[in-house]
């Protein structure tokens, strides 16, 4: 056994003749039913996660879109909506209760099912087979039920958006006693029940991808593909699956705690609690909230990079092909993603500096917390250093890479702000933390997804995606997402705090006002822009520009030796061995050369 | 087509998986115990008499654990008698594991350490070696899986990799519950 394959060295496992017994192809018969719904191919398994992602993520947006109507027109009432939503816009407004369910929601939705379960789901699935040159995942049986658990979720999920009480409404961090008491708000109750059911599935699903991902990195990759010849897409999933299934277990015994709080009369997070809806006071006691907010930040700071080394690989990915030029930094790019993996699990308490955490404590926690920054602007560094003097093809899948490169700094800015102690005294809960995330873990990731998907469009369906709707889709988000977000910092650094349905109320936010329905009229546009994309995604699938040639983009990595279609088991005939490592471009006077082909007798060295 | 196969030199992917899954499982555990010495520093804090019973039961795991290995044994050297009656045996003693720790937990309450009101080690200790019953009943419902194939005569079946999974799992939730039993003895 491959002991250092298990403690941290994967450099060293050799994977020569993992494959060497099996050349052929799927031969046997499939139905309609293995193909398309409980299929094991890792790429329809993509594609299922991909567009379920996608419907996610228009639920989620569209929350969005109905509460920043009421953010950005408090006094006014919108009849039509009643119309359509019936309970939930009653007199054609938003009331508190469903404002606080919708923004609920809406990260809960986003954050989990559209930027992790969508995004990795998406592209580990379908990248890592085909980029390793393995025929598929580990486990393909295992690789199924991730996504079959992920879909039940989804349902369970949605289904909570229909009960009589309504979803749960206390913030997608769910902190008790808002999501421990049922008696604490409508939401609390059934709903909340039914978003721990939701959320326990979506973590086993992550955790049967996430231990497939690794194992099929570790182990199956084809000949002379040692782990420093993979290409940064590989390693950004790699960790991030390292990182998911470290953490979501914790996540996990947080929220097997809360249910004991909720249903067994325990005392873990409760303690001298009275309810003023029920004039009832709790025989709780000794419970700690503080203690839900260590188990959840645990998980929750490394799933902030869950949701976002995905996007770094694949924006690496892109950056280099389309500049023509080798990654600038490879083993820079590998280590500076290693760090960031570790320092994930080390700096949690940075979201709870305003908790009474010791400060002494809380110190060591900035200090961590801005350590990040170093592996970060390396990562920065590297990805200009790459464009610098290039000669860039602006493909759409280039351009959303390049846009992920200005988001994420722009975020990870306003991350070291944040990040010290006695700034976040006065920060903490504001606009200020909204505009940071949304740039930094949102909108980016949104952007190095949407690079990944114009880019492999022609890997999955065979077609290209339409130009021109693409370049439309590109500008407005980009403008859009910096026009919504970066008046936010302004808001936020006034005071202006999160979670609030209504700010008239406020002499000091008054200033505002025209400020908000600008936001909001721009986060309409936003949206409509979105359904052209998803438009030209269904309308390519079927009408889009076929593909001639396998390798359209001149990319030397393995996904393009495979036919334009593959089938399962990916390569017809035996596996290619791999002789170079994924960033030959632009070399001695060639364009590219594929990972494939031997290395010359007369070539030079990089 | 066999997608996942190996040579012999190497460890299968199956294996590897595995190993990773428990790594998963210890920081579930290492999340609630942490929780456990968190809350052990707040007010109120009460702490319980760990039942004699977990002594006996923490016996028969660890001899579950040995017959779970020379049932391994005994299927490497092919003598199949031997590894069907070893496997019933070990997962025999999983479920009486798992029944002695149901008494256990019974004595408990009944000495009136309850899971309402307020906070203790008790609490944690229901749902801490609850969680770990679950995970043997999982190796024990494995266990029985693999019997029923051992007796199936319609695949010869000469792969070890099934059963040095399940092994390999076993000794886990015993070390596991070793830990998690000196764990409580020292804390409470
Ligand atoms: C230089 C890097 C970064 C630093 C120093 C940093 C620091 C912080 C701090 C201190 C907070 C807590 C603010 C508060 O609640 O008062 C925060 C919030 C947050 N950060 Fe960052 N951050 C960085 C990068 C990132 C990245 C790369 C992501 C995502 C990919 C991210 C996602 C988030 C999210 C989601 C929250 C808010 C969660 C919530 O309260 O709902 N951050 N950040
Ligand atoms: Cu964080």
């Amino acid at each position: 056994m491959s002991n250092e394959a298990l403690h941290g060295h994967p450099e060293v496992v050799t994977t020569h003749d993992v494959h060497h017994d099996e050349h052929h192809v799927h031969h046997h018969k499939e139905t309609f039913i293995t193909k398309y719904v409980f299929s094991q191919d890792h790429k329809m398994i993509a594609k299922q996660f991909l567009i379920t992602g996608m419907i996610w993520a228009v639920i989620g947006g569209l929350m969005s879109v109905l509460f920043r109507l009421q953010l950005g027109y408090p006094d006014q009432t919108f009849p039509w909506l009643e119309d359509i939503l019936g309970r939930w816009a009653k007199g054609g407004k938003i009331s508190a209760e469903n404002y606080y369910a919708l923004v609920t929601m809406h990260g809960t939705v986003l954050v989990f099912f559209v930027l992790t379960g969508g995004l990795s789901g998406t592209f580990a699935n379908f990248l890592i087979p085909l980029q390793i040159g393995a025929r598929d995942m580990a486990s393909p049986f295992m690789n199924m039920l991730s996504y079959w658990f992920f879909f039940g979720g989804s349902i369970v999920m949605i289904s909570s958006l229909f009960i009589q009480t309504g979803p749960f409404s206390g913030g997608w961090t769910a902190y008790p006693p808002l999501s421990a008491l049922g008696d604490a708000s409508p939401g609390s109750k059934t709903g909340m029940d039914l978003w721990i059911t939701a959320m326990a599935m979506f973590v086993v699903s992550s955790l049967l991808g996430g231990l497939n991902y690794i194992s099929t990195v570790l182990n199956m990759r084809t000949k002379g593909m040692s782990m420093t010849r993979m290409p940064l897409t590989m390693w950004a999933l790699f960790f991030t699956a390292v990182l998911g299934v470290l953490s979501f277990p914790v996540l996990l015994s947080g929220f097997i705690l809360l249910l004991f709080d909720r249903h067994g009369g325990t005392s873990f997070y409760l303690s001298d609690i009275y309810i003023a809806a029920t004039k009832t006071a709790l025989p709780n006691e000794g419970g700690s909230a503080i203690l839900f907010q260590h188990l959840f930040w645990f998980l929750g700071h490394p799933e902030v990079y869950i949701i976002l080394l995905p996007a770094m690989g694949m924006a690496s990915e892109i950056i280099s092909i389309n500049a023509r030029k080798p990654i600038f930094g490879y083993m820079a790019m590998v280590g500076s993603m290693f760090a960031i993996t570790i320092l994930a699990f080390l700096v949690w308490a940075h979201h709870m500096f305003v908790t009474g955490l010791n400060p002494f404590l809380g110190s060591v926690f900035v200090l961590l917390t801005l350590l990040i920054a170093v592996p970060s602007a390396i990562k920065v560094f590297n990805w200009l250093t790459t464009i610098w003097k290039a000669n860039i093809k602006f493909t759409p899948g280039m351009m959303f890479a390049l846009g992920f490169v200005s988001l994420f700094i722009s975020g990870g800015l306003t991350g070291i702000f944040l990040g010290n102690s006695t700034l976040d005294i006065h920060l903490h809960d504001t606009y200020f933390v909204i505009a940071h995330f949304h740039i930094v873990m949102g909108v980016s990731a949104f952007f190095g997804m949407f690079a990944g998907i114009y880019h492999w469009f022609p890997k999955m369906y065979g077609r290209f995606m339409n130009n021109t709707m693409a370049y439309i889709h590109f500008w407005v988000t980009l403008a859009g997402a910096y026009l919504i977000f970066w008046p936010m910092h302004y808001e936020g650094l006034a005071g202006m705090p999160r979670r609030y349905l209504d700010y008239t109320g406020w002499e000091s936010f008054k200033q505002f006002a025209e400020l908000n329905k600008f936001i909001s009229t721009v986060a309409i546009i936003v949206f409509a822009v979105q359904l052209l994309f998803i438009f030209n995604f269904f309308y390519s699938i079927f009408k889009g520009r076929k593909l001639t040639k396998p390798n359209p983009w001149g990319a030397t990595t393995l996904e393009w030796t495979t036919p334009i279609r593959p089938g399962h088991g990916n390569w017809p005939g035996e596996i290619p061995e791999v002789h170079r490592w994924a960033y030959d471009y632009s070399k001695d006077g060639r364009d590219f050369i594929p990972q494939t082909e031997p290395i010359g007798p007369n070539e030079s060295h990089h | 087509m066999n997608i996942v196969s190996s040579s012999p030199q190497k460890i299968h992917p199956h294996k590897f998986t595995l190993w990773i899954a428990i790594g998963s499982i210890i920081m579930m555990f290492a999340g609630l115990t942490s929780a456990y010495i968190v809350k052990g520093e707040q007010p109120g804090w009460s702490t319980v008499v760990v039942p004699k019973i977990f002594y006996y039961s923490t016996g028969v795991i660890l001899i579950s654990s040995l017959t779970m290995q020379i049932a391994l044994k005994a299927f490497k050297e092919r003598s199949m008698q031997q590894y069907r009656s070893l496997l019933t045996l070990t997962a025999v003693l999983g479920v009486v594991f798992i029944a002695m720790q149901i008494i256990g937990f019974k004595q408990l309450f009944q000495s009136g350490v309850k899971l309402e009101g307020g906070s203790g080690a008790g609490q944690f200790l229901y749902i801490i070696f609850g969680l770990h019953a679950l995970h043997v009943l999982g190796g024990a419902i494995a266990l029985l899986i693999m019997f029923l194939k051992a007796f199936s005569s319609k695949i010869r079946n000469y792969n070890s990799v099934p059963v040095e999974v399940i092994s390999t799992y076993w000794h886990f939730v015993d070390l596991l519950w070793i830990y998690l039993f000196v764990f409580f003895l020292v804390k409470s």
